[in-house]
């Protein structure tokens, strides 16, 4: 019975394998919930759309839409915002000569894309339009850290200290830099300043619990999470690396809590899938969120999306015991984005695999200078 | 100004795009000239751009929906379009229903529509929400003869031709063979050229005048010559211009085409080439090529087996020359000693053609339809 009802799952969630169309019985039938049911930021957000749309070209309308739309994108996890936001940027989105504020903001939206190429492009133009550009270095050495360009990020970092508070400065510098100590020392130092609002401290906490875990002081690093959540409950990214580090230690039943009402967020659903996998109470939820993860990795990629990898490589690794699959997407992964957590999946699968090529591939980034 | 980096630094730590994009999932299946298919397109999209949310509530019901179904139906067939060479097929949605995807909601249109000629391949533009999401994937199976292929539309990629290689490839070869057959059958103006070539390779011409050919085998190995030099010239550009190698303007190649008929009618009645016609009929074939290259290009080539679909129309086209040469070839045989093989269709079969292909060139060349105006006029 419970097979019969995961094949159905899966039938219902295989993107050409739909339910089956069917004509609603009743006018007063709810559809679809639209997001901004929920989020009176949302619905302003949508009144605002419906104006750059009737003013197409405007930038003083488009710019600060597109802006809230990737706010929005950012809150919510979900992409439809930042079409939108791309939408609105149309007229300036290929124009070389495009104005700073779109530049800013396109290479934003390609970020999030993992078309780092291309963001990197429009940052160096903006950069060496307005060379003081805080947000545009602080953006660019983001970029740079997440290929694993160290030492560039470290001195858009630099340049970018006089320009912003030691916080913001610190938390920078420590993304940007494979000494864990040294990035640890900077940022306990740093002191959190009246501009830092609550969103900057957590994002400074957060790094800081990522490293103390990467260095072995779990006591630490729970403390700088748990700080963290307290400042901003509702992050995503700071849930799922909460849930890792709780799935490091054994701790699978706390992840439930977390994550049980973001299963619409495929990172989080992810988390949640392995943490089940671990509680044998939970078998038949387990098979259902392995099911609908493999529909929706399937979905990602008949539209082509690549940036789903490192998850993906994960899904295959520890659900699907597809050791090979991983490998191969975590490879992929690896041309593209070299944060610790892909090197991670790298080093797993390349062990799981026994593949001294990926192996070496690996420790020759480690013992890198 | 301190929340803005905030934003930026939070945005590329996580994990963005964790939620579905935006995709709506389209089948096409094809049956002859006939089309059906289901087009699957999530009413948040759809509410984004047509406020399918009356009251405003942030609840989608089935009566708003329904109240909508002619502004939606509207709204995306102007954003689809099918042709088959060349000719659109004009699509209608049949009914609308209710599906679920991963993401939510999604209309479901019932499509059927019907194309004006049966073609190997439909060429497809699909450039829904590309104004409100170039993030927008059309996401296309196409099914036909029991096989289904995957395409996917983006902003980037709105066009694309689909089909034609669907049944194996012995289908596929098999299709453009026979469509290669039926071009130069209907190509009257590659029978012509070809006519005009062989009207003279029964006779020999001596002394200023013509003599019929003393035996089959002169008459043969002149056609032959004639027959491959043309095939090995129309081969070498359609090959060429079906790649993508060289590419000209198609009203100078048509007007071209034209010209070599005149020409090579011309040459019947006032012999300037006699022995060395397999070398005009190189030459020329050499623009006929191009001018069968037009016609697949109308027909569209599939991306995977280009070379065997181009192989089967190149070689449509020598059969259905073959054929047409060896229906003429005894019979012009036979009658060669005759003086009305000579005056007749000689002489003035040859001037009729020339006299037709010179309006072909003055249409092609200036744009005016003659014929259609002679026709009305009469």
């Amino acid at each position: 019975m419970r097979t019969l009802l995961v094949l159905l799952l899966a039938l219902c969630t295989a993107p050409f394998a739909a339910a089956a169309p069917h004509v609603p019985a009743d006018d007063a039938m709810v559809l679809e919930r639209l997001p901004e049911k929920a989020d009176p930021a949302l619905k302003a957000l949508k009144r605002m759309r419906a104006i750059v749309a009737a003013n197409p070209g405007r930038i003083e309308l488009a710019v600060p839409y597109a802006r809230r739309a990737i706010e929005a994108s950012r809150a919510t996890g979900d992409p439809r915002f930042l079409g939108q936001a791309e939408a609105a940027l149309a007229p300036w989105w290929n124009a070389p000569d495009a104005p700073p504020p779109t530049l800013l903001l396109r290479a934003t939206i390609k970020q999030s894309r993992h078309d780092f190429t291309g963001a990197l492009a429009d940052l160096d133009r903006l950069i060496a339009a307005q060379p003081g550009d805080a947000q545009a270095l602080l953006t660019r050495a983001t970029v740079l850290a997440v290929q694993g360009r160290y030492d560039e990020a470290q001195r858009d970092c630099a340049r970018l200290a006089p320009r912003t508070t030691a916080m913001v400065a610190a938390t920078c510098s420590a993304g940007a830099t494979r000494n864990a100590d040294a990035a640890y020392r900077v940022l306990m130092e740093a002191q959190p300043a009246a501009l830092d609002d609550a969103g900057v401290r957590a994002w400074a906490l957060t790094l800081a619990a990522e490293i103390a875990a990467r260095r072995g002081d779990a006591d630490a690093a729970e403390q700088h999470f748990r700080a963290a959540l307290r400042l901003d409950p509702r992050d995503a990214y700071l849930k799922g690396a909460w849930s890792d580090f709780l799935l490091d230690r054994g701790r699978a039943s706390e992840v439930l809590p977390l994550v049980e009402d973001e299963t619409r967020n495929d990172a989080l659903l992810l988390r949640l899938a392995l943490a089940e996998r671990l509680l044998p109470e939970r078998a038949s939820r387990y098979r259902e969120h392995r099911a609908e993860l493999a529909a929706r990795f399937d979905a990602a990629r008949a539209r082509g999306d690549t940036v789903h990898r490192r998850e993906e490589a994960r899904f295959r690794l520890i659900i699907e015991n597809d050791a090979q699959g991983a490998l191969r997407l975590a490879r992929d992964n690896w041309d593209v984005q070299r944060e610790p957590a892909d090197l991670r999946i790298l080093v797993e699968a390349a062990q799981a695999t026994g593949d001294r090529a990926a192996l070496a591939l690996a420790r020759a980034w480690e013992d890198r200078p | 100004m301190k929340r803005w980096l905030l934003l930026f630094v939070w945005l590329l730590a996580a994990p963005v795009l964790a939620h579905k994009p935006s995709d709506a999932y389209l089948t096409l299946e094809r049956e002859g000239t006939a089309l059906t298919g289901q087009w699957d397109i999530a009413l948040r999209d759809l509410d984004n751009v047509l406020g399918l949310d009356a009251n405003g509530d942030g609840d989608i019901t089935w009566g708003e929906v329904r109240a909508r179904h002619a502004d939606i139906a509207a709204y995306a067939l102007a954003r689809l379009r099918v042709a088959a060479a060349g000719q659109p097929c004009p699509l209608t949605a049949t009914a609308q229903l209710i599906d679920t995807h991963t993401d939510g909601a999604y209309v479901v249109l019932r499509l059927s529509g019907q194309c004006a000629e049966a073609a190997p391949t439909l060429a497809l533009d699909y450039t829904l929400f590309r104004d409100a999401d170039p993030q927008h994937r059309g996401l296309l199976h196409f099914v036909e003869h029991g096989t289904s292929r995957s395409h996917v539309f983006s902003a980037e990629s709105p066009h694309q031709v689909i089909g034609g290689d669907a049944g194996g490839p012995l289908r596929q070869f098999a299709t453009y063979l026979h469509e290669g057959v039926w071009h130069i059958w209907l190509g009257f103006d590659h029978i012509l050229f070809l006519v005009s070539l062989l009207l003279p390779a029964v006779l020999v011409r001596r002394e200023h005048a013509w003599h019929p050919a003393v035996s089959f085998r002169a008459a043969f190995l002149d056609v032959a010559k004639v027959v491959t030099a043309f095939t090995l010239a129309h081969s070498i550009t359609l090959s060429l211009a079906a790649l993508g190698v060289v590419s000209l303007p198609s009203r100078w190649i048509e007007s071209a085409i034209a010209l070599s008929v005149v020409l090579a009618a011309l040459n019947n009645l006032m012999p300037v080439v006699a022995s060395g016609r397999w070398l005009a009929a190189f030459a020329f074939g050499l623009l006929h090529g191009f001018g069968f290259a037009g016609a697949l290009q109308d027909l569209g080539l599939p991306t995977s087996g280009l070379a065997l679909s181009l192989a089967g129309f190149n070689i449509g086209v020598e059969l259905g020359q073959l054929a047409i040469v060896a229906a003429f070839l005894p019979f012009a045989y036979l009658l060669r000693g005759t003086p009305a093989y000579r005056r007749v269709l000689l002489g003035a079969g040859s001037a009729a053609i020339a006299a037709i292909a010179a309006v072909w060139l003055v249409e092609r060349a200036f744009d005016v339809p003659l014929f259609a105006m002679l026709a009305a006029a009469s």
